[in-house]
């Protein structure tokens, strides 16, 4: 049995490991508990703005840091970060500000809190904006080593960490993790599944199962959603001749949308997309949520099949 | 180290800047002030006008306090718009854009020939002021209620640094209905800024209508007064008492303080004063005539 962590955890790690750079800041909106970005407050609080509830003037402050040499990371729940769209439209998107916003609580995955704390659009909205880099890790060690490179980035970024726990895939292989840059976790030749998050877990177990029925299956983790990896999407188009990616997202415009958006236009091959469909969520437990919503590992091996059925 | 690149959408436009004669620092007298504010008047007409668009209302009536503040106070460096101890002023009512393009201008930071490029393709001098297209602006504006949080921002960074720069924001008196506004109102107190400075535009016009009728915002001094702010009110159009209200400002220190002016939209244009239909539209050829030989220039 691995390890199991959660994302929100591997951000308030990174946070500290940073805190040496003295250009760092971290920003509060009342969620450093959940964020995770109370060990930073608790270690340099003269270093942490507490913003109140209020997230339109934090990301605004983030702004205003980054634009005096500042490297500020906000952070609050995904579906929060959300009303201040418009601040992360104009005030940091535009002028290309360096601040990194992260949204804990992503996803139906979220679970008992209910529909209105989980996030299905954040990745969707954030991937529509020029210069905003969009991540969704799927473990504690890769959203600690995303977050790590962030200061180098010189733009702005949106990351979504997750609320509980899910296996540890990357200890000891930490230095396979680069933002933009798709991890290969298996090989494959049938179908290729892109994930993130959450439902790259998933994924693979599908991948076991599918193995045993003689279906070879490729694994992806595309922790980075924008920019996407199109060079890999391309590689395994042209390798599998056939698509499924999954994610906690609605279908509509997240990891699916940006794999199919390239595909169409590069090398079209059949796409499968496993996400939320068009639909909010309810008061359940992370995993019942996952098997409501049509996310589970037997769900992405039925997608498998459909797509390959579809194979010219 | 750079993991790979992103295209960034804005590059900045290029200025005529090397016609352009710039000022190291503030130190004008009242009357060069107040001329300086007549100058800025007249380009806010023709740039209007040229472009046959834009805000030349809120320009007029922010004019007085934007020549007042470079003229009198702000530390900051034409030939070197980027030095990072300046101060910063945001002008959040980023619409009203010509008025600062005259005063970035007469400072030096552009030159007058780039105030020809208001809302021309490729020019400095964008419809909204923004901090990629043209030297000495230092926040991208645009969408109201955002500049405050920006300033707060600015200022949060000038402690940390232990600097004594400040930083200076504008709004209008229509913008402090957006709500955001607030919670910087509130930020900013609570983090006792008292290297924040704002001056709010009381022009008691907005784009469609008077403020009264499109939404009262009642006894607006005591509003900041409850929020933690140090608060005085002033006759925005008197540089005397411009002048008086930045020093004031600057003798608060333990928390950020607000000057509330009275203003008059189109302050100076005698058919655009108080005239909502002036918020965001440009003067005629015959308006334009007028409008010249009112703040004095001679054909």
């Amino acid at each position: 049995m691995s390890r199991m962590a959660a994302t929100r955890d591997g951000y308030g790690d990174a946070l500290l490991a940073l805190a040496d750079n003295d250009k760092v800041v971290v920003l509060e909106a009342d969620l450093g508990k959940s964020t995770k970005s109370l060990h930073f407050r608790k270690a340099f609080p003269d270093r942490t703005i507490s913003c109140g509830i209020g997230e339109q003037n934090m990301l605004l402050v983030a702004a205003g840091m980054a634009s005096n040499g500042y490297i500020p990371f906000a952070s609050t729940f995904a579906i929060f970060t959300e009303r201040a769209f418009e601040q992360m439209r104009n005030g940091v998107a535009r002028p290309n500000l360096a601040v990194h916003l992260c949204g804990s609580h992503g996803g139906t995955h979220t679970g008992t809190d209910g529909s209105s704390a989980q996030s299905i659009e954040d990745l969707a909205i954030y991937r529509t904006l020029p210069n905003v880099v969009v991540m969704h890790p799927c473990d504690d060690v890769s959203t600690k080593q995303l977050t790590m490179q962030l200061p180098n980035l010189g733009g702005p970024s949106y990351m979504r960490t997750a609320r509980n726990k899910t296996p540890v895939l990357y200890d000891g292989k930490e230095d396979q993790i680069r933002i933009g840059k798709g991890v290969v976790l298996r090989e494959g030749t049938d179908v290729a599944i892109i994930a993130c998050g959450v439902l790259v877990h998933e994924s693979l177990d599908a991948a076991e199962k599918l193995a045993e029925q003689g279906i070879s299956v490729a694994v992806v983790d595309m922790h980075t959603i924008k920019p996407l990896d199109t060079e890999l999407v391309d590689r395994l188009s042209k390798q599998c001749g056939a698509i499924v990616t999954a994610e906690d997202h609605s279908i509509i415009g997240g990891l699916g949308g940006a794999v199919s958006e390239h595909v169409v236009s590069s090398y079209p091959v059949p796409v499968e997309k496993i996400g939320v469909h068009d639909r909010f969520g309810e008061s359940a437990g992370a995993d019942e949520m996952l098997e409501m919503m049509g996310l589970k590992s037997h769900h992405i091996s039925d997608a498998v099949k459909r797509v390959i059925a579809r194979k010219a | 180290m750079i993991f790979y690149s992103i295209s960034n959408t804005t590059i900045k436009g290029h200025s005529q800047r090397e016609t352009a004669v710039g000022r190291e620092m503030a130190g004008m007298t009242v009357s060069e002030m107040e001329e300086m504010a007549r100058k800025c008047r007249i380009e806010i007409c023709k740039m209007t006008h040229r472009a046959q668009a834009g805000h030349p209302g809120g320009s007029l009536s922010e004019i007085d306090i934007l020549c007042g503040l470079y003229g009198h106070r702000l530390r900051v460096k034409s030939d070197d718009p980027d030095w990072n101890d300046r101060d910063r002023f945001i002008l959040s009512k980023g619409h009203a854009s010509p008025g600062m393009y005259a005063v970035l201008a007469e400072m030096g930071f552009i030159s007058h020939e780039d105030l020809k490029s208001y809302r021309v393709k490729g020019g400095v001098c964008q419809g909204h002021v923004d901090m990629k297209w043209c030297p000495g602006v230092d926040f991208s504006a645009g969408s109201l209620g955002m500049g405050l949080s920006f300033g707060m921002g600015c200022a949060v960074a000038a402690k940390l640094d232990g600097s004594s720069r400040n930083a200076y924001v504008m709004v209008g008196d229509g913008e402090i209905q957006e709500g955001s506004v607030w919670e910087a109102a509130m930020a900013a107190a609570h983090h006792e800024l008292g290297n924040l400075k704002l001056f709010v535009d009381c022009n008691r016009i907005q784009n469609d209508d008077f403020c009264e009728a499109q939404m009262r915002m009642f006894d607006i001094p005591s509003k900041w007064k409850s929020f933690g702010w140090a608060v005085k009110v002033i006759d925005g159009h008197d540089m005397s008492s411009i002048v008086e209200s930045i020093d004031w400002m600057d003798s608060i220190t333990d928390k950020p303080a607000v000057v509330i002016a009275n203003t008059v939209k189109g302050k100076g244009v005698s058919f655009m004063e108080d005239n909502p239909a002036f918020h965001g539209a440009a003067p005629s050829d015959e308006q334009l005539a007028i409008a010249l030989s009112e703040l004095g220039v001679t054909v």
